[in-house]
């Protein structure tokens, strides 16, 4: 069932690739929609064995390389973290797989579209059943060659070609600091092997790291370079620059993976590496930071653009942004939870954005929308939905998770948790409006459109509509359901527990199946947060900000709900009761529009630092290979060549046997140099 | 059956298949055809027989196998004397497994002097096995000398427009450096009184010797690689070179400098290594940038896949300059998978090249819908080339990126923007020729690969994932010679201290090095 769950969408991509043309399109698409459904139904079964009974495991396959002390296996690990990220993966895929069969029907290539999903699928599953951190780096990548692939689809498109080159090189800088963090950690532990580095941390805390001269706290170190990784898988400030240009992408792809499940690896990265994280809080504060200065900057961001998938995108960035605060206080569950339901309402909404791309003939520009609701109903319900999820109101999945990230980080009672939360709170209104501020634009008013299309507005096949209504359900339930096992309170006698694990931690020789698990699959109903996640994540016990998150006083809670609905009020105000209310902010405000309109001008600057740059200085080095360095070496050479040219030329026009001859000539002439030379 | 001399039956049936197609007479056509059968079905018996070597080595014995020793010139105390450790035995896969391809390469794209050029490819698969098995000083440097004299006639016959200059450009430097490798083995001969390679591994000379020597083996060796300065030859080279030429080049000439260092300058000039390892490691490290860089900017494919060469071949010194067995294992593999995945690169641009004889990028674009196959294989070979994971280019890149970062984190770090750099300018390459709007005509009407073209490149293909998944089959057999060697060089470094030094030579282990203090609380 393991190897089912993980190397069936691998057999579906080869099948639906390599026989492509035998199968045909219908083929392809029954191949791979069967294999991820397959893989799907295998991760919930693995959810309950492992996740809900306790039956952690892992399977090695094969030595991968070996060299020196380096040494990694293949090897599948199944803990709580790995299933519950199995399972958004493949039945977020399995939806986007079923709806891509209806979205790209009059696209010529659609069996590749459907190989490269599984092939995604695939290296996606590899990255969170990875054992050690080089297999999560091959998961990493393979994911980041199915982004590019994906995204460049169209690839007679001179800016689908663009926008794949830039989301693989820029990942390519952030795969630069998980590289060196992967080197790092191997010089401190001597092993990238998870459990290996984990059950060492508590014996670094304290380690210094002789770091080209400085001395700096190992743990530290090795944590913000796996963090610099992180960011640029998961868009976070800096190196979010290639996540709005992946929109290039066809919609099905934005919602599998630039929104559910491949941005948000980073989240799981930091997640996981949860026990050497909380060995170094330096790192966690940046984390922290970073994340709540994109959850804010990407907000701003998205109330300004008018392409409906950017706006998702923007919308996107900044939930993670929220993911990357909680983990940086330590609320690796709410983060987690976050991930879950985000996958959820984000997928729902790509996909409903896609329905209404699909209904208006390829259009995106939410100028040229709007007054469509009634022509596509269950489109339309189905996006506020999505919306109400993302804006975090009551009782939908947003506002389990939502609340509790905030909550965490104005319970961790540290300036930067006190700055998380404030930056989330204005992230929340600014949330709430731009998102209806997209339904107001797409669905209301007068009609934008030409008649034309106008005309052809259609609702989507029931064979889109139906992995909506999937998502729908996970966008509508997930929050309560998981709230519990994910995130909520821990009991008093399992709080005693947790404090053993920590304890058990910290012990030189600890056994690494640790007694108190088996007391607990004594009563496989405790689903509390410390009984689900056992130890796939930890939690020191001064940092459970988590259990904190629950004390904090009344206006914590209900500040978010708060300022969710007046993002909505505000943006009915500005959109639908008013008339020319954006033009006039817009003007007001120029400068600030402005910023956010150019977002924040990243991709100007790093146009002309990295972009020229590169290109000036291989100009100049290539000018130079010929003008210094030929110059100085070889320019006498040339000079000898244009002379011994001519007497090639005669050679050639000799006969066979001349060129053996002159080879044996040669031969003989430098062995008997070499002899002669070697007879003094 | 181990007194069969196996490496010199490797080693001059190519010679024996070039003397045969001398022999043949008859219509031009005819001979031609013979001549490429013949040619073909030599390399390929060839390569059977390496295979059967490979099956053969044992994977355990670190030192050197299928030994053979015969009196030269006893005189002089001179033997010819060959043998395979787990470093060389996969320089000379590679050399047998290249052979048989450039000559399918060339089935059509060579129409004059077919005959000449297939004695000259056999000549050179000699030559090249001939290198990697000598262990002999003389022995070898006849074959590594050699070896100029097929390419530089394969470059200035058979090549482009250019090829006068580009092959006297590259007959002279690499000549130039060898005269002094030549001069420095003389000097060896006359102080170690051998020219015995296993025996001089085992007494390095005295230190003051050893500074000079290294530099004169160095000067060939960072020729041959090619390394930053020295570099320039190759990209004239390879752009001149018939495509069967540029493989064979990027293939396994360049391997014979990463070669020489690791079976000359380290374990025989130990103290000199150590001291010019930090040189060598920049020198890496700018090679890798700079010609990153420069490969960026490129217009023909052929000069952008010999910089992204030279970038790769920094790795390699990188790694074995390290003097770690990860970084030296790296910088092996490195080597052999850049040898397979260059190759396939410059085949991929011989296919191209067939058909609109054009090296230049601008003249392609958007042939992803009339060649799938062929886009799909260059694929496989560009993410190979950017060392994505799950390829062989990672496994190399990464273990001499690995080996540099124990002993020097920055040069490390400085290395690895080769990692952004790589898949900056060879995503270029394939959006460039493979994606892109159909704007050329003539490019989007190019005919898919055909069978002869899948026989070629389906295998290397294969071979990139085959390895990256699963490199054992390689790692097992390179590991105990590089292990083997890594004890040689720190036993011989210390060898040349003074005995009260080597009391206290206890220095702590790499693996610490790094970490201060406080790892014990």
């Amino acid at each position: 069932m393991e190897y089912l769950a993980i190397l069936t969408p691998l057999a579906a991509f080869l099948g639906a690739f390599l026989f492509g043309k035998k199968i045909g399109d219908r083929g392809a698409q029954f191949v791979t929609c069967a294999g991820v459904i397959l893989a799907a139904l295998c991760s919930i079964a693995l959810f309950f064995d492992v996740a809900l009974y306790g039956h952690d495991r892992t399977l090695p396959l094969f030595t991968w390389i070996a060299a020196g002390d380096f040494s990694v296996d293949w090897a599948l690990r199944f803990d709580t973290l790995s299933v519950v990220m199995m399972c958004v993966i493949t039945i977020v895929s399995s939806c986007v797989h079923v709806y891509s069969i209806g979205y790209m029907s009059h696209d010529p290539a659609k069996g590749r579209f459907m190989s490269y999903l599984s092939l995604f699928t695939f290296a996606m599953l590899m990255l969170v059943s990875a054992d050690n951190l080089l297999q999560l780096f091959f998961g990493w990548e393979g994911v980041g060659l199915a982004s590019y692939l994906l995204i460049g689809f169209w690839s007679h498109k001179h800016s689908a070609n663009s926008a794949a080159m830039k989301a693989f090189i820029v990942n390519r800088v952030g795969d630069f600091g998980l590289v060196m963090g992967m080197f790092t950690l191997f010089m401190i532990f001597g092993s990238v092997q998870f459990d290996a580095i984990f059950n060492d941390a508590p014996h670094y805390a304290d380690a210094m790291f002789d770091f080209m001269g400085w001395e700096v706290h190992a743990l530290t170190l090795a944590c913000l370079l796996l963090f610099i990784g992180a960011c640029g898988k998961s868009a976070q400030l800096g190196l979010h620059t290639w996540l709005p240009d992946a929109m290039e992408g066809p919609t099905p792809v934005s919602a599998l993976i630039h929104a559910a499940t491949m941005v948000t690896a980073g989240v799981f990265l930091v997640a996981r590496f949860s026990p050497v994280f909380e060995y170094a809080p330096d790192a966690l504060m940046v984390v922290c930071l970073v994340g709540a200065t994109t959850a804010f900057v990407a907000a701003t961001i998205g109330m300004t653009q008018f392409d409906i998938k950017r706006v998702i995108a923007y919308s996107t960035m900044s939930q993670l942004g929220y993911m990357f605060f909680a983990l940086g206080v330590s609320a690796y569950g709410a983060a987690m939870f976050h991930l879950v339901t985000h996958a959820f309402f984000k997928a729902l909404l790509f996909l409903g954005a896609g329905s209404v791309i699909h209904a208006m003939s390829n259009e995106q520009d939410m100028r040229k929308m709007g007054g469509i609701y009634k022509l596509i109903p269950a489109t339309y319900i189905l996006m506020w939905v999505g919306s109400l999820a993302l804006a975090g109101i009551p009782f939908f999945a947003g506002y389990y998770s939502k609340d509790i990230i905030l909550e965490s980080a104005f319970a961790d009672h540290s300036w930067f948790g006190e700055y998380a939360y404030w930056m989330g709170i204005s992230a929340a209104l600014m949330t709430a409006f731009y998102s209806w501020r997209l339904i107001l634009m797409t669905f209301h008013g007068k009609p934008r459109a030409e008649k034309e299309v106008l005309h052809h507005v259609h609702e989507s096949p029931k064979v889109m509509l139906l992995p909506l209504l999937v998502l729908a359900v996970g966008a509508l339930f997930s929050g309560a359901v998981f709230y519990e096992p994910f995130v909520g309170s821990g009991y008093a006698k399992q709080e005693q527990v947790h404090t053993e694990v920590v304890a058990e931690h910290m012990d030189i020789e600890r056994d690494v199946e640790a007694p108190v698990l088996d007391e607990r699959e004594e009563d496989p109903h405790a689903w509390n947060r410390f009984g689900f996640w056992r130890t796939s994540i930890k939690v020191l016990h001064e940092n459970d900000t988590l259990e904190a998150a629950h004390h904090v006083p009344e206006w914590v809670k209900l500040l978010p709900t708060g300022v969710g609905i007046l993002g909505i009020v505000l943006a009915y105000v500005a959109y639908l009761w008013t008339q020319g209310f954006p033009a006039l902010i817009s003007r007001l405000f120029k400068p600030l529009h402005a910023l956010f309109f150019h977002k924040w001008y990243f991709d100007e600057l790093y146009n002309i630092l990295f972009k020229e740059g590169a290109i000036g200085f291989g100009r100049m080095f290539s000018v130079s290979d010929k003008k210094v360095i030929d110059a100085l070496g070889a320019d006498g050479m040339s000079q000898a060549a244009a002379a011994g040219g001519g007497a090639l030329r005669k050679f050639q026009s000799g006969y066979v046997y001349q060129y053996a001859f002159v080879m044996i000539i040669g031969l003989i002439a430098v062995i008997s140099w070499v002899i002669y030379e070697g007879m003094f | 059956m181990l007194d069969f001399p196996l490496l010199s039956l490797l080693t001059f049936l190519p010679l024996v298949g070039a003397v045969f197609i001398l022999s043949i007479r008859g219509t031009e056509q005819n001979v031609a055809q013979n001549a490429r059968y013949t040619a073909l079905y030599t390399s390929v018996f060839v390569f059977a027989i390496s295979l059967y070597l490979y099956l053969k080595f044992d994977p355990l014995d670190p030192g050197f196998q299928f030994i053979e020793k015969i009196e030269w010139l006893p005189t002089l105390n001179i033997s010819y004397s060959m043998g395979l450790d787990g470093i060389s035995l996969f320089f000379v896969l590679l050399s047998t497994f290249l052979t048989p391809l450039c000559i399918l390469a060339s089935w059509k794209a060579v129409q004059t002097r077919v005959k000449e050029y297939m004695v000259a490819f056999l000549v050179l698969e000699t030559l090249m096995i001939g290198t990697f098995c000598a262990l002999d000083l003389v022995l070898f440097y006849v074959f590594f000398e050699a070896v100029l004299i097929p390419m530089f006639l394969i470059i200035g016959i058979w090549g482009g427009p250019r090829k006068i200059y580009a092959s006297y450009k590259f007959f002279l430097y690499t000549l130039l450096g060898s005269v002094l490798m030549l001069l420095a083995m003389l000097m060896i001969y006359a102080e170690g009184g051998s020219t015995d390679i296993p025996t001089l591994m085992q007494n390095p000379l005295a230190a003051n010797l050893q500074y000079w020597l290294f530099l004169a083996f160095f000067a060939s060796f960072a020729v041959k690689m090619p390394m930053w300065p020295v570099h320039t030859w190759l990209p004239d080279a390879h752009v001149e070179a018939p495509t069967a030429g540029s493989v064979i080049l990027a293939g396994v000439l360049l391997k014979m400098g990463g070669y020489g260092f690791l079976r000359f300058s380290l374990p025989m000039f130990p103290e000199a290594s150590e001291y010019f390892a930090p040189f060598v490691m920049s020198l890496s490290v700018i090679a890798i940038i700079y010609t990153s860089l420069v490969a960026l900017v490129q217009e023909d494919m052929k000069k952008l896949i010999a910089y992204s060469s030279v970038a790769h071949m920094g790795f390699v010194t990188l790694g074995i300059f390290s003097m770690t067995v990860e970084g030296i294992h790296g910088g092996v593999f490195q080597m052999i998978s850049h040898g397979i995945i260059s190759a396939a690169l410059f085949l991929c641009v011989g296919v191209v090249y067939d058909r609109l004889h054009t090296r230049e990028m601008g003249r392609y674009g958007g042939i992803v819908k009339n060649m799938p196959k062929y886009a799909t294989v260059f694929m496989i070979f560009m993410l190979g080339s950017v060392g994505l994971p799950g390829t062989s280019g990672f496994i190399g890149e990464f273990l001499s990126l690995l080996g540099a970062y124990k002993v020097n984190i920055l040069m490390s770090l400085l290395a690895a923007t080769g990692m952004v750099l790589g898949a900056a300018y060879m995503l270029l390459l394939y959006r460039r020729v493979v994606f892109g709007p159909a704007d050329n005509k003539d490019a989007t009407e190019m005919k898919d690969l055909e069978p002869r073209e899948v026989l070629i490149l389906a295998p290397l293909a294969v071979l990139v994932i085959l390895i990256g998944v699963y490199p054992a089959p390689l790692s097992a057999r390179i590991e105990p010679s590089v292990k083997r060697l890594v004890t040689l060089y720190e036993d011989n470094l210390m060898k040349g201290r003074p005995t009260s030094y080597v009391e206290h030579g206890d220095a702590p282990s790499l693996q610490t090095a790094h970490l201060v203090k406080g790892a014990q609380n």
